[in-house]
């Protein structure tokens, strides 16, 4: 992975002192509050329902195992032990103290960790598949793009007050496993005629209030131009994007307002100015990158490892597991494999102290010290060997991490919701566990199949709902939790934005709505079909049927507008 | 008189920033005093006007008005000033290198409005060289805003080689 240099370590920790200085002119009563805001918001700091929360950047979701110790040695000692992993691949800590939290982010500068740019209307953290540069679908490692990317966000001295934030995500496979097509832009590496490496560039994607699937700017990019053609495209966003109201100020709605072909004409038109300019990205610099990449000391292995194989043969429990949880790798005899954070009662995404230093561990003995955190909430160990795979499942059994739900119905993307975000309209963390219990089944999860639901708990969809085959958003229906249901959403290659079914349900009602829908699927599925399918074959009607048979519901459904974190 | 940052220090501030009162318009404003800030539609409402004063011209635009509405005239301009009606608004980073590197602009360019301590470092690297500091500030404070960082990564005015082409040097 990359390694700071003196000077990426200096700015980290020059970024330390600054935010030190802000919290105490702060609390001397010199920076006010509001004047904090948008300060504490670029270091990942909200003031939430609760308290403080600190959002720490994890950059494309990759970890060391010493950065992970760290997470937990902070969480222990700052917190109450537990992080939250986001959807951006990032760790949310809920307990913090606010004055504690320059100190936080002092112990995070010792091992190249940071809070920058996790919130406020800057450049986000940006975001990758969790198996790039292990797997076999892969054109070329997204990762080197993704930390030169993360150099030029950093403090870009043009762009730290966009009219709203911005998020960009990077994929490099055949298959997108980084939903770059909801992203205010989405970078696809893609090779051209003449067998060069470049980019295909989306624009204008989002969730949010106003879903959106991104569409394509320019379908070809060379490498060296990347950062100029950016810079010229988020120039043209942040003159022209609306700032009047909080809802409109996406670039998706810049993009809807102008037309593609218009916005792309105008980023051109300014990237005549900067293109070949020094921004243009040397092979020197790209070498240097990469080489931070390069592959770690694999051993010559054959394919398929005998050990696995007979583990598979001998305990159907670990065979569950290995069929959701190990996932192919690009080099013979090794294996991808997701610890899942989705075990029965335990909030989506959260991690303890504890686990941590079991999965740093994990990572030490059998990944090459190194790890990923996904975009679903779970973590990956990306290249262990697949005789070590009994062995993990063991040890990851014991604390937790080792329920057979990958990419099944309880794999569940949740937001922290009601109980800690101070925008909820509803909880979204019960509904998760309420809908563990009824599918408490593993063997029938096991014949569901792939399925993805996922929950918000407002508008602002950071649970990513849209995009899921279920998705359940909170809404609030004079001052109650309601939830509105959404079917038919992917994520990948054909992203998709589901549809609401109707008129909302209330949270008890939620896991009985879940089991109809999953019902009618189990009923009318070819023998091949996934879920998704089905949707597709049949259309919304049988669903929302049967989701209704038995129930009332006079009242439309409310949607409650999306708001900014403060 | 007022003080500003300049060039890195902290100066008195010899102009004087022209603003429309309610009622007044840009045609109708009197324009007394001695080395002005025009707002950008008393400027091309009464250009020869000004010209014929024969003072050092400087004028101040907003957030929403893009340099190109002056590009042709920087010759004629001492200050530029560009207006930050919020410091969350960041329309102004880009007008300022706008001004510089591709019209050119060589004389002041001053961050008028909301401009605090925290924003000014990311200013000077957009281009830059005055700030007038909202007065309930503490200026000396602000000052050290400009050096909290010692090395910045992406191509700007102050330092137009991004630091990858200067780290293998
Ligand atoms: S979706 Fe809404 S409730 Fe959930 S974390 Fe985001 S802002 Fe908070």
């Amino acid at each position: 992975m990359y390694r700071y240099d003196t000077i990426d370590q200096q700015l980290v920790n020059e970024r330390v002192a600054q935010y030190r200085g802000q919290i105490a002119r702060n609390l001397a009563g010199t920076l006010s509050d509001d004047e904090l805001r948008p300060l504490r918001l670029q270091n990942g700091l909200y003031i939430q329902r609760h308290g403080p929360m600190l959002r720490i950047a994890i950059p494309y979701g990759l970890l060391s195992s010493a950065q992970l110790r760290k997470l937990a040695d902070v969480s222990r000692r700052y917190d109450r032990s537990v992080g939250h992993f986001t959807t951006r691949q990032n760790m949310q800590l809920n307990w913090p103290k606010f004055e504690e939290t320059p100190e936080i982010l002092g112990e995070l500068a010792t091992v190249e960790m940071h809070a920058i740019q996790t919130s406020g209307n800057c450049i986000r953290n940006i975001t990758t598949d969790k198996f790039a540069g292990v797997a076999p679908d892969e054109l070329t490692d997204p990762r080197p793009y993704c930390e030169i990317l993360r150099q030029w966000s950093t403090f870009h001295p043009e762009f730290a007050f966009l009219p709203r934030k911005f998020k960009i995500a990077v994929n490099a496979a055949a298959e997108d496993r980084a939903v770059i097509r909801t992203h205010d832009v989405g970078l696809e590496l893609v090779r051209n005629e003449s067998g060069e490496i470049g980019v295909r560039v989306f624009a204008g994607g989002g969730m949010g209030r106003t879903p959106v699937i991104g569409k394509v700017v320019r379908d070809f990019l060379p490498r060296r131009h990347l950062l100029t053609y950016l810079d010229a495209l988020i120039r043209v966003y942040n003159r022209y994007g609306r700032r009047d109201n909080l809802y409109k100020a996406r670039i998706k709605i810049l993009v809807n307002a102008l037309g593609v072909e218009e916005f792309s004409r105008q980023v051109e038109a300014e990237w005549s100015f900067l293109k070949d300019g020094p921004a243009t990205l040397t092979d020197e610099e790209f070498d240097r990158v990469a080489a931070h990449f390069a592959p770690p000391a694999y051993a010559s292995l054959p394919a398929d490892d005998p050990t696995f194989n007979a583990a598979i043969a001998a305990n159907k429990t670990f065979a569950a597991w290995a069929k959701r949880s190990v996932h192919p790798h690009r080099v013979p005899g090794y294996a991808a494999v997701t610890l899942s954070l989705k075990a029965p009662g335990v909030a989506p995404g959260d991690i303890t102290d504890i686990q941590m230093d079991v999965v740093a561990d994990l990572a030490d003995r059998f990944s090459f010290g190194e790890l990923r955190v996904t975009h679903e909430q779970n973590v990956v160990l990306a290249d262990v060997r697949q005789r070590d795979l009994p062995d993990i499942w063991a040890t990851a059994r014991a604390h937790g991490l080792a329920t057979a739900n990958i990419g099944l119905l309880t794999d569940m993307i949740c937001c922290p919701g009601g109980d800690l975000c101070a925008l909820a309209n509803a909880r979204s963390v019960p509904i998760a566990l309420a809908v563990h219990e009824k599918f408490d089944d593993l063997d029938y999860l096991h014949d569901i199949g792939e399925i993805s639901l996922n929950i918000s708990g407002c508008m602002n969809s950071c649970g990513h709902h849209h995009v899921a085959n279920i998705g359940i958003l909170g809404v609030d229906k004079n001052n109650e939790e309601w939830y509105q249901i959404t079917v038919g959403g992917q994520q990948g290659n054909d992203a998709t934005i589901g549809k609401v079914i109707g008129p909302s349900f209330s949270a008890e009602e939620v896991p009985d709505v879940i089991e109809s829908l999953v019902n009618v699927y189990v009923e009318q599925r070819s023998s091949s079909e996934r879920f998704i399918d089905t949707y597709k074959r049949l259309g919304i009607e049988p669903f929302k049927e049967r989701a209704y048979a038995g129930r009332d519901r006079r009242k439309p459904a409310i949607t409650e507008e999306g708001a900014a974190h403060v | 008189m007022s003080r500003i940052i300049k060039n890195n220090r902290i100066v008195e501030d010899i102009w004087q920033l022209l603003k429309l009162a309610e009622g007044e318009t840009p045609e109708s404003v009197a324009l007394t005093g001695e080395d002005i800030i025009f707002p950008l539609p008393v400027w091309q409402a009464r250009k020869d006007e000004i010209l014929s004063r024969e003072r050092p011209i400087g004028v101040w635009i907003d957030s929403h008005e893009g340099p190109e509405a002056i590009a042709d005239d920087l010759g004629r301009f001492t200050v530029i000033a560009v207006n930050f009606p919020k410091f969350a608004d960041g329309r102004g980073y880009s007008t300022a290198r706008l001004l510089r590197e591709r019209f050119g602009f060589q004389g002041e360019l001053r961050a008028i409005g909301d401009v605090l301590q925290d924003q000014i470092y990311f200013m000077k690297r957009c281009g830059f060289d005055a700030y007038a500091v909202r007065p309930d500030k503490d200026i000396e404070a602000a000052l050290a805003g400009l050096t909290d960082f010692s090395e910045s990564y992406q191509t700007a005015v102050d330092q137009p080689q991004p630091l990858f082409r200067r780290r293998s040097a």
